[in-house]
């Protein structure tokens, strides 16, 4: 489903050139559960932001479904962000004016969907996240954990094949960042795909496949038997 | 991502901020105002200049001694080397000019008028019958100068009502003997009340016979010759006819000058026109300043909402989805701003001379589609660069942004 080969990613900061990856190279098949683990600084966000379409590799193949991503346009990108991959942040990411139910809306509205259909397809994702009578509360009448809930209830809303998740419970007390852990989970036993980026070691037990990163390189990759 | 669905994000997001929406929408709404109302004070002089000389009687020729080479305009009569325009020239142009319905000479001059101990000076119209047509100036009580009178050189004298009032009261003036420069008149009629026309009391003037006139200003000459034609197309033919009976008599020279109502109408419209598209011009530069603050607005809104447009763009939104965003919130603003100050200044300029009676205003459908279209291109015009900006965002430092 992805496969990375020889990616490399600098930045230009004044004169000098900072390398945040080097040579990364990896492949997810189809239904893996994987964390991505390392320090801050590790580049671990820079590998997620790619494999996420938000960036472009420096150099190196990014291959998504079998598309070369860094031959895409912007527009392209944004299409495969909004169809193919759903985002989970740290920080939730809502819209603050909207309610819950417009929040999970939003990546309809950009693939074209009319909107009585956006609504109709955003409520059973509320209600498989369990937030159905909440769901026209915006995002500040809403607990941290029931603001990731909608997170990934818009994450979902397209039906994404790949979810990534970067530190989804690193905001979240620990009651919740397990129900979190648990939703995502079921997801993957669903068939989608997840990408989980933390350094919690109790999220990392949960997935099947860790990869850590260090000073922009993949220092292990281990495949839990 | 469809219109409708960008204008309602658009819309939230300008209803999200009242205050600020409705400050920056005030500077569109007082320069769309401003336009339409001062545009409608320099239309409505327009209308009401037009309505005065069309008051004046319709298909008017005014024919003046001596020449200018530019057709209409006003200019002083020249003394000295021009022939002068004769009664005698107003009787052929009578006779012979049958293109014409009449041919009216006209002295004017002041003089002082005296009715037992009150008096002042006045101005002395000297004239004929026909000046009744021609100028739509009609007697009210009492007789005008009749044919006869012209003929006679009669001591005969018609008053204004200001003047009537003024110098009788309520008293009947009718036979009543007044002095006018010396002479003894006798006042045979009184006008009609008619009002100021131009600046002008037409109610505040004497008639005489245009005879005795020239004998009280001591000159033989007229000021001018007021002709009229039944028709407003055979206004260029009497021209014609009018140069060729009027130069044969006058030694084959051009020396005088013949005005149309339609040339002075011309040069007053065009004066009125530069006058109202200055006004304009000046109204239109606070619809700039407005602009203008809708771009210092949008700026804001772009910088805040820095990490709604990551989102977005994380979500799947296009860069031209995100201009769109921000371009209709730009243009929402001005367009409703422009609506506002149509209605506002629409009302001001049908209030405003029911309290000031001066200022006539018009209002026109150009100047409305002229101050809407504006304020939308003002909209647009400043509401690229912000949008641009907005669209550009990397989405990684748009979510990353506090």
């Amino acid at each position: 489903m992805i496969d990375l080969s020889n990616i490399t990613r600098t930045y230009r900061m004044g004169e000098v050139d900072i390398t945040v990856l080097s040579g990364v190279s990896m492949s997810v098949q189809k239904g893996e559960l994987i964390a991505i683990m390392g320090p801050s600084g590790s580049g671990k966000s820079t590998l997620m932001n790619i494999l996420g379409c938000l960036d472009r590799p420096t150099s190196g193949v990014y291959r998504f479904e079998d598309r070369e991503i860094s031959a895409l346009t912007d527009d392209e990108l944004a299409s495969i962000r909004n169809v193919k991959i759903g985002f989970v942040f740290q920080t939730f990411n809502l819209l603050p004016r909207f309610s819950a139910l417009k929040n999970v809306e939003v990546p309809l509205i950009y693939s074209n969907v009319p909107a009585s259909q956006r609504r109709q397809r955003a409520i059973p994702l509320l209600k498989q996240v369990g937030l159905e009578e909440r769901m026209h509360h915006k995002p500040t009448e809403l607990s941290g954990g029931q603001q990731q809930r909608v997170a990934i209830a818009r994450a979902l809303v397209n039906h994404p094949p790949l979810l990534l998740a970067d530190e989804p419970t690193g905001n979240l007390d620990s009651r919740s960042g397990v129900e979190i852990l648990n939703i995502i989970t079921d997801l993957n036993k669903q068939g989608v795909t997840v990408i989980i980026v933390t350094h919690d070691q109790n999220v990392a037990a949960r997935c099947k496949r860790v990869i850590e990163v260090k000073d922009g390189q993949i220092i292990n990759d281990t495949v839990r038997a | 991502m469809n219109f409708l669905e960008t204008f309602r994000v658009a819309f939230e997001a300008i209803l999200s901020n009242k205050v600020r929406s409705g400050l920056t929408m005030l500077g569109v709404i007082i320069g769309v105002m401003a336009v339409i109302l001062l545009v409608s004070i320099g239309q409505g002089a327009q209308v009401y200049i037009t309505k005065e000389l069309t008051g004046m009687g319709t298909n008017l020729l005014v024919i003046q001694p001596g020449k200018t080479s530019t057709r209409g305009g006003f200019h002083p009569p020249s003394a000295g080397t021009v022939r002068k325009l004769t009664y005698d020239d107003s009787l052929a142009l009578r006779r012979h000019a049958w293109l014409l319905t009449d041919a009216v000479p006209l002295v004017f001059g002041t003089g002082k008028i005296k009715y037992q101990n009150m008096g002042r000076d006045m101005m002395v119209i000297g004239t004929t019958p026909e000046f009744q047509r021609v100028r739509n100036l009609f007697i009210d009580t009492g007789n005008y100068i009749t044919q006869g009178d012209v003929d006679s050189k009669a001591k005969i004298i018609i008053l204004g009502t200001t003047v009537k009032e003024e110098l009788f009261g309520t008293e009947n003036p009718l036979g009543k003997v007044v002095t006018l420069s010396d002479a003894r008149y006798r006042v045979v009629g009184v006008m009609r009340k008619k009002g100021t026309s131009l600046g002008m009391d037409i109610d505040d003037l004497v008639y005489v016979p245009v005879t005795s006139g020239q004998e009280l200003f001591d000159t033989d000459s007229l000021f001018e010759i007021i002709a009229s034609t039944p028709r407003a197309e055979d206004v260029d033919r009497a021209i014609v006819q009018i140069k060729d009976i009027l130069m044969r008599r006058h030694a084959h020279k051009e020396d005088f000058s013949i005005q149309t109502q339609g040339a002075m109408l011309e040069t007053m419209n065009g004066i009125l026109g530069v006058l109202t598209a200055v006004l304009g011009g000046i109204a239109g530069i606070s619809l700039l300043v407005g602009g203008i603050g809708i771009m210092n607005i949008m700026l804001v809104s772009v910088r805040e909402r820095t990490r709604e447009i990551g989102i977005r763009k994380a979500l799947g939104a296009r860069n031209k989805d995100i201009m769109a965003q921000f371009m209709i919130e730009a243009m929402t603003l001005s367009g409703v701003g422009g609506i506002i100050g149509i209605l506002v200044g629409v009302g001001l300029a049908l209030i405003i001379p029911v309290f000031v009676t001066v200022l006539p205003t018009s209002v026109s459908a150009w100047s409305i589609i002229m101050a809407f279209t504006f304020s939308a291109a003002v909209g647009v015009f400043f509401g690229v660069y912000p949008a641009r900006k907005a669209a550009l965002q990397d989405p990684i430092q748009a979510l990353r942004y506090e």
